[in-house]
């Protein structure tokens, strides 16, 4: 799969000449993947990278891949960024956008732990430049019956899997989100950290995207800066942000929505539109990729849309039970 | 209170009444509306509570007029005077929010509707109802918080229906006042459709919770103190309904 992607990719931004700002950062990039990576190529990266909210910087070498949404029109970039679900910065969707520049997204680190056989902390920069970062076009679909078509940057989760060996007894994966009081406002009633899983054949599936960046830019803080997840093919709010943990388990690991209403998200929480929420419908979602007073209310696909991807990996379970 | 000064009074409870719509209107005007990243959500929790806020200040009328401040005997009563106006923009915002969810939220084609119109198919706007209406029937079927939410508007529906003083003097004094008590049922599922709509976890209605409790409660003091100054042999303080005056519609008085 990975590799049918390279074959279709393309170079996408390699014509575009980098920002005045970036060519420290592209210099440093380039010497990482010489590999005369050390401390001090790090150290130089980070002085590069971005450290104040709302600095999103631009992605140098991304790859293209066929990773579409042809039938349906882009989200504007200022809706993906104004509009978003990170409840450590409050509970309205304009909350994130308003409040999330305290987060400090440098210097960051993701430890990886539990059954691994080479468990490390990686920093930002070792993270970011562990494969080429790719473009992909996916479908994203919130569990409150909105949408959008969003543009994200980043490899293949599974990369991450196979660079620290997971153990047979590997099961499943737990992401930990950032919780901390000086930099969030972690509202009361939620158990902090943001706990998210998937199971361990969801994790690699080729489709399962670790997440730089979005419209060719680093996550804006709102969306969970710096490094994020996304599964394309569940509801929002299973793709974790702002991951400061991964954890490899035996066992399912508890999830925050799931741990607060059982009854309403559960564990697997992938798009179907035959299983509707307790409280609304998710026959349909409102899709949110124009600007208009009258969006489009179109019927939601199952599995998002990319179930000849990934129905397999449900066959024979009962998904009205397992959602 | 003069009867100049209550039509001034009234000329000012319709403006500040009708601010929030003719903030809305101006959104939409100036374009920062459909700027929103997600215009109908927004409309929605706009029209939703506003409908809110301007039924408790309705409740919190009957409270107020109570209080021992102002000119003589009779204090704030005059406050009574604007009872049914506020009562009618609740009714009036509740009346948008269920609109928004009808023509908006649902996936009616509005679009489609209108340019139907305007093409001379008079009926298109009905052909694009019968679409929707399978989604709106399930709601209605299955979602507790849209139950509730049609409830109080309905309710809503009713006394608004039922404000006129000829509707009045029609059902009679007792009937129409025990009737219009329904306006705190009304507040109470409104509270309800705001709590079961919003996530576990999340307490943004607890703001709204907070002072239909507290008007609640000041209405069972009222109660129970009638009751115990009735045993004593005592007059209740306002025994003459509201409806004698002038302009005035009994209600949750």
């Amino acid at each position: 799969m990975l590799l049918l992607n390279k074959q279709e990719s393309e170079i996408l931004s390699s014509e575009i000449t980098p920002k005045e700002t970036y060519r420290a950062f592209e210099l440093n990039r380039r010497q990482l993947m010489r590999g005369l990576g050390s401390a001090g190529v790090a150290a130089g990266l980070a002085a590069a990278l971005p450290r104040k909210a709302q600095a999103e910087v631009k992605i140098d070498n991304l790859v293209a891949t066929q990773y579409k949404v042809p039938d349906r029109a882009t989200t504007p970039e200022g809706i993906a960024k104004s509009y978003n679900n990170f409840y450590e910065f409050g509970e309205e969707k304009d909350d994130p956008a308003k409040n999330a520049h305290t987060l400090v997204t440098y210097p960051w680190s993701v430890t990886v732990e539990g059954l691994v056989a080479k468990p490390r902390t990686f920093q930002f920069g070792e993270l970011f430049h562990l494969q080429p970062m790719q473009q992909r076009v996916y479908r994203f679909r919130c569990v409150e019956a909105w949408s959008m078509v969003i543009p994200w940057d980043g490899f293949p989760f599974s990369e991450l899997i196979k660079a620290v060996e997971p153990l047979p007894d590997a099961k499943f994966v737990q992401f930990l989100s950032l919780a901390n009081q000086k930099e969030e406002i972690l509202p009361g009633g939620i158990h902090w950290p943001y706990s998210e899983g998937l199971r361990m054949d969801e994790a690699m599936h080729p489709l399962t995207l670790l997440t730089f960046g979005s419209y060719g830019e680093t996550l804006a803080n709102q969306q969970g800066a710096p490094v994020r997840v996304i599964v394309p093919w569940k509801y929002g709010f299973k793709s974790a942000k702002s991951i400061v943990k991964i954890r490899f388990v035996k066992h399912m690991p508890p999830t925050t929505w799931n741990e607060l209403a059982s009854n309403e998200y559960g564990f697997y929480a992938n798009v179907n539109p035959e299983v509707d929420h307790p409280r609304w419908s998710q026959a349909h979602e409102r899709l949110l990729n124009a600007y208009t007073i009258f969006p489009k209310v179109v019927p939601t696909l199952m599995f998002n849309g990319y179930g000849d991807q990934v129905a397999s990996m449900y066959a024979g379970m009962d998904l009205r039970k397992n959602y | 209170m003069k009867d100049r000064s209550i039509v001034i009074g009234k000329a000012v409870a319709h403006a500040l009444c009708l601010l929030p719509a003719l903030g809305l209107a101006r959104m939409y005007g100036n374009g920062s509306l459909v700027a929103q990243p997600d215009p109908v959500n927004y409309i929605t929790h706009f029209t939703g509570n506003w409908a809110l806020w301007i039924l408790l200040a309705d409740l919190a009328i009957t409270p107020l007029r109570r209080l021992p401040v102002g000119a003589g005997r009779q204090g704030l009563n005059f406050l009574v005077r604007f009872r049914r106006l506020v009562g009618l923009y609740a009714f009036f915002y509740a009346t948008l929010h269920l609109l928004t969810y009808v023509l908006l939220f649902s996936g009616y084609n509005l679009s489609a509707a209108i340019s139907g119109l305007e093409a001379g198919r008079v009926l298109e706007p009905w052909h694009q109802m019968q679409l929707i209406w399978p989604t709106i029937f399930d709601d209605l079927e299955k979602r507790k918080f849209i139950q509730v939410g049609i409830a109080a508007w309905v309710i809503l529906f009713l006394l608004a229906a039922t404000s006129p003083r000829r509707m009045l003097r029609a059902i009679g004094g007792k009937n129409w006042q025990r009737l219009h008590r329904m306006v705190y049922v009304a507040g109470v599922l409104a509270c309800v459709h705001y709590w079961w709509l919003v996530k576990a976890g999340v307490r943004t209605p607890w703001r709204v919770t907070a002072v239909l409790t507290i008007l609640l409660l000041i209405r069972v003091g009222f109660w129970m103190g009638k009751r115990g100054g009735a045993a004593r042999g005592l007059q209740p303080i306002h025994r003459e309904g509201p409806w004698r005056e002038q302009d005035s519609a009994p209600g949750a008085g």
